[in-house]
């Protein structure tokens, strides 16, 4: 049927035969798409008396928020750390992979680098090409060119040496001139930063935390060997995420839980929550650990990938900047022997991976990569839900949760062939 | 000048449809079996109208728990491709004033998710009462006006409060009133509180409704009354003389009427009026044996 709007002339879409997750539960309803964001059907029919123009069969497929992944080091061969002839490129060509996931949003993670990554530099030597990385993308929306830009993700180099992981010592710093000056001086400019992951041990973290809080970008804790009370004094100045929980900080210990033990503090100010982030691929964390969390405090589970360059590439050896890596299945060896040297797990592995390790709800397991990374950054208004107004970034899934198609602000963007 | 239409071959069986003045009384085991008898009245008669963009069907449409099963069925004939609301147009019976519109216990709510966001009915057909306007008593007139624009209503189906009421009439209401703004009985009022949390106070006190005497313009009525706590409104409609305090009864003087219930709802009846009208049943069934489809068009 033509349709017949007095509001807008742009056109609408109604899936159909499918189960939306809204409210927390899988429901039998349509949904309805115009100008790229979820439309109340009942005020389209009464206000403007209108219908819709195209009908989409999703022949009984789960219609889930689009996932958003807060934590990506790259893919692909693409090392989002590392500088290249052509940034952009590189981070558009995992952005375009990504949706083959199901991810329509994402947070380019930078983990401790050079300065020359973070803003210009006068060169000591004549570089091939500028070593930049961070002013060179900014905050965008996604499309069918790939998942939408939420802001980088750096991870370091406010961190601790005992926990630096896989990060450069030579690059990690502490806050010297007492807060805030250091991390200018660090990134140059903060514009399309959307989370920074310190060690609240550090000294003066606290008026940084503060700081970054109250512009805006979301303060996780990780790569740290902070006690909870230290914990929970960044928490109470704004610090609301726990980097990749029980990776690279202090084991749970039951008269210091550490990090931890953020999941069960009452230290937690009113009214808001701390999320963490788990990377569900079964290899890095046990799945009991994964239940113990799940179980201790299940609205604040982040699923994230934390994938590293070689995630997508086939299985056998490949060379990967200074690095030979050796893929079997979903582990990444350093070639030659068993040293795992990050995940590339994708994010819908992930969540079928959550949900069968912990045997929660498909809607528990869609919500923790989607309505809970959205909630976390502060964007639940209009992202990681199916409210009306949101965004229309969709998934289509099937029982198994294997994504059968990609929608960005309405628009197929991906759909598995045959 | 004739433009070829649909509605072009006049078949004598719609000459036929509305002719005979009759009460009629169907009487099903239990509540599926009286909402099925019912949505396959409604479908047979839409069908039969054969209706066309030149001569839409006007349907009077309830709400409540007692049609409820009746939507279902008739949702799953237009999923099966037996029916098409393309060319019906609704009339709503009544509407509570001051509820706003997206409230989940309004009757715009009630009918799109009961049945319209279900169905291929044109949004412009659907009419319902808007209880948020400033003038209400335009907005009853102008209804008043749509029904008779749209040529009067062709089957009004309706349900019983048990103070007997029809739509929003309640007793005492004038048996020859029109679409007006009505304050709502004390029994409406604490019937009705069930689906506001059982909390008197969140309950509206005042509806827009259609008139008795709106219903009785309609070419033909059919009441849906199930359950036992309807049963002595329905003693009173149709054995009891006809009252402004029941204003059900009123129909006792429609040409023709359909009262479709369960065994329930009978309860309060005399042994010899539900024998007499279950005997007839075999005549009262083929108004829905065999059932029409669009498909055989």
């Amino acid at each position: 049927m033509p349709s017949n709007k007095s509001v807008s002339d742009a056109p609408i879409t109604q899936f159909i035969n499918c189960r939306i997750l809204r409210d927390h539960q899988l429901q039998r309803e349509d949904l309805w798409v115009r100008d790229g964001r979820i439309l109340d059907p009942e005020k389209l029919f009464f206000d403007e008396q209108g219908y819709a123009d195209k009908r989409v069969d999703c022949e009984g497929s789960i219609i889930a928020p689009g996932f958003i992944d807060v934590q990506i080091n790259g893919g692909y061969g693409i090392d989002f750390s590392q500088a290249s002839e052509d940034v952009v490129a590189g981070i558009s060509f995992v952005a375009k992979k990504i949706l083959e996931h199901g991810v329509t949003s994402f947070c380019p993670t930078l983990v401790t680098s050079p300065p020359a990554v973070y803003h210009k530099v006068p060169p000591t030597l004549e570089p091939r090409w500028e070593p930049l990385v961070l002013p060179q993308v900014k905050v965008h929306n996604g499309g069918a060119h790939g998942a939408g830009v939420l802001g980088f993700h750096l991870e370091g180099p406010f961190i601790s040496l005992e926990k630096k992981g896989a990060h450069p010592e030579q690059f990690l710093r502490t806050f010297r001139s007492g807060g805030i000056e250091d991390v200018m001086e660090a990134y140059g400019s903060l514009d399309n930063v959307a989370m920074v992951t310190l060690a609240p041990e550090l000294a003066s973290s606290q008026s940084v935390v503060r700081e970054l809080s109250k512009r805006g970008i979301t303060v996780s804790l990780g790569h740290s060997v902070a006690n909870l009370a230290q914990a929970e004094e960044a928490v109470k100045h704004g610090a609301s995420f726990i980097t990749h929980l029980f990776n690279a900080m202090l084991p749970f210990h039951h008269r210091d839980p550490g990090i931890v033990g953020l999941l069960t503090s009452d230290q937690v100010p009113a009214g808001r929550t701390v999320y963490y982030g788990m990377i569900a691929d079964g290899i890095h964390t046990n799945p009991a650990a994964l239940r113990i969390a799940h179980r201790a405090h299940p609205s604040g589970l982040v699923l994230v990938t934390d994938a590293i360059t070689a995630m997508g590439l086939p299985p056998g050896r490949h060379t990967l900047g200074q690095q030979v890596i050796e893929i079997q299945g979903l582990n990444a060896y350093v070639a030659g022997t068993t040293t795992l040297c990050g995940s590339i797990a994708t994010l819908d592995m992930c969540i079928r991976h959550f949900k069968q390790a912990s045997g929660c709800s498909v809607e528990e397991a869609l919500e923790a990569a989607s309505l809970h990374p959205a909630q976390l950054l502060g964007i639940s208004h209009k992202k990681g839900n199916l409210d009306y107004g949101s965004d229309a970034d969709l998934v289509l899934l099937d029982d198994g949760l294997n994504v059968s198609a990609t929608y960005i602000s309405g628009d197929e963007v991906w759909r598995r062939g045959p | 000048m004739t433009k070829q239409t649909s509605c072009d071959t006049f078949s004598s069986d719609r000459q036929r449809t509305v002719t005979a003045n009759t009460m009629r009384l169907v009487i099903l085991d239990e509540y599926d079996l009286a909402s099925e008898w019912a949505a396959k009245y409604i479908r047979n008669r839409i069908i039969q109208f054969q209706p066309c963009a030149e001569r839409y069907f006007t349907l009077g449409l309830p709400t409540g728990s007692t049609p409820y099963g009746c939507y279902q069925k008739l949702i799953e004939y237009y999923r099966s491709g037996d029916i098409s609301f393309k060319y019906v147009k609704t009339f709503n019976m009544d509407e509570y004033v001051g509820l706003p519109r997206a409230h989940p216990e309004s009757y715009h709510s009630y009918m799109w998710n009961n049945f319209f966001k279900h169905i291929d009915i044109d949004p412009a057909n659907a009419h319902i009462l808007d209880g948020n306007v400033e003038d209400l008593e335009a907005e009853c007139q102008a209804y008043e006006q749509k029904i008779a624009e749209a040529g009067g209503i062709e089957l009004f189906v309706g349900g019983i409060g048990p103070d007997g009421h029809i739509a929003f009439n309640e007793p005492g209401s004038s048996l020859v009133s029109r679409t007006r703004v009505k304050t709502l009985a004390k029994d409406t009022i604490v019937a009705n509180a069930r689906f506001f949390g059982n909390d008197l106070s969140k309950v509206p006190t005042m509806a827009l409704t259609v008139g008795v005497g709106t219903v009785m313009d309609a070419k033909e009525v059919m009441i849906l009354i199930t359950g036992a706590h309807k049963a002595f409104a329905l003693y009173k409609a149709i054995e009891e003389g006809v009252n402004h305090m029941w204003t059900v009864s009123a129909f006792q003087q429609h040409p023709r009427t359909i009262f479709v219930c369960d065994e329930d709802a009978t309860l309060e009846l005399r042994v010899k009026t539900v024998k007499y009208f279950k005997g007839l049943m075999h005549v009262h069934n083929k108004l829905v044996d065999p059932v029409l489809s669009i498909k055989d068009q």
